[in-house]
């Protein structure tokens, strides 16, 4: 234990690492929690593709497997297609 | 920095995902609102001071314990600890013959109410591999050297169950309030890479 009270390496969540190492990571997380919650879906409805793309690619960064892993299950769910998906306008949110 | 306005480049998968949010919200079926208090909610509330909590009171309370160890998530809920990824929880115990180690060898699966998040490590192909195959070899390098005559359990994560490892209580600490002993608990030692 070092340093201010405030400063990063003292936040008891993190324990010297950071958990997202950029915005958009955090919000892959809260858009498959959410969905798979809204739509009434077992965790493993996410989970078991989040698995199959950690396979396919070991060494891909983690994030970017559940990216892949999210756009697999929106596009099985016909929520959307990577048609569309290429044709997104950003959102109005401030940049991921 | 240059004068100019224009956002950075996203990278392809910051992009990718920026798009399925857009394509959602714009369908009704997610709300920007709700995301971001998602994320607010992993960021404050989630995390190893809660296992911490469980620990120092499982030290401190023989029946508590008891009862963590014979049904986690209920033990576990009695604390306000539940949610996503906090079902099924099973507690396992060290003890000076048993040293217990958690993995998740296909993906990711981690006690998020208690654990919080996991860490960049626990998610790489390395230790995923490793700590079923050569644990106390991964252990030592990690700076966890477990006496020859501990065995070590090792504990793959599921859909079907996520452990916390209850680590032993150090010497010296029998005078300690459950708060300090719970300062002292560290995420490490309840994923079983670290000995307090």
């Amino acid at each position: 234990m070092t340093g201010a009270p405030l400063d990063d390496a003292s936040l008891p969540r993190d324990n010297g690492e950071l958990v997202f190492e950029a915005p958009w990571q955090a919000r892959a997380l809260a858009i498959a929690v959410t969905l798979v919650d809204k739509l009434g879906l077992p965790w493993d409805a996410f989970r078991l593709r989040l698995m199959d793309e950690i396979a396919k690619a070991p060494q891909r960064p983690y994030y970017e497997s559940w990216g892949a892993a999210l756009e697999s299950m929106v596009v099985d769910l016909d929520l959307t297609t990577p048609a569309a998906l290429d044709a997104a306008a950003p959102t109005a949110r401030a940049p991921l | 920095m240059t004068a100019d306005h224009h956002p950075a480049e996203l990278a392809p998968i910051e992009a990718r995902v920026a798009a399925i949010e857009s394509v959602l919200v714009e369908r009704g079926i997610l709300d920007t609102d709700t995301l971001d208090q998602i994320v607010q909610h992993f960021e404050d509330n989630l995390g190893p001071m809660n296992g911490a909590k469980v620990v120092a009171l499982a030290w401190s309370d023989p029946s508590y314990k008891e009862r963590l160890l014979a049904d986690g998530t209920a033990a576990i809920a009695e604390l306000g600890f539940d949610g996503p990824q906090g079902e099924l929880m099973v507690v396992v115990e060290n003890t000076p013959d048993v040293h217990n180690l958690v993995v998740c060898t296909l993906c990711s699966c981690y006690p998020w109410p208690t654990l919080g998040l996991p860490p960049k490590w626990y998610k790489a192909p390395a230790y995923r591999a490793r700590a079923v195959r050569e644990p106390r070899e991964l252990l030592a390098e990690m700076g966890t050297v477990i006496p020859a005559d501990v065995e070590i359990r090792v504990w793959d994560s599921s859909a079907e169950a996520r452990y916390l490892v209850l680590p032993m209580r150090p010497d010296g600490t029998a005078d300690m309030s459950e708060e300090r002993l719970a300062a002292i608990v560290t995420r490490d030692s309840m994923i079983g890479v670290q000995r307090l």
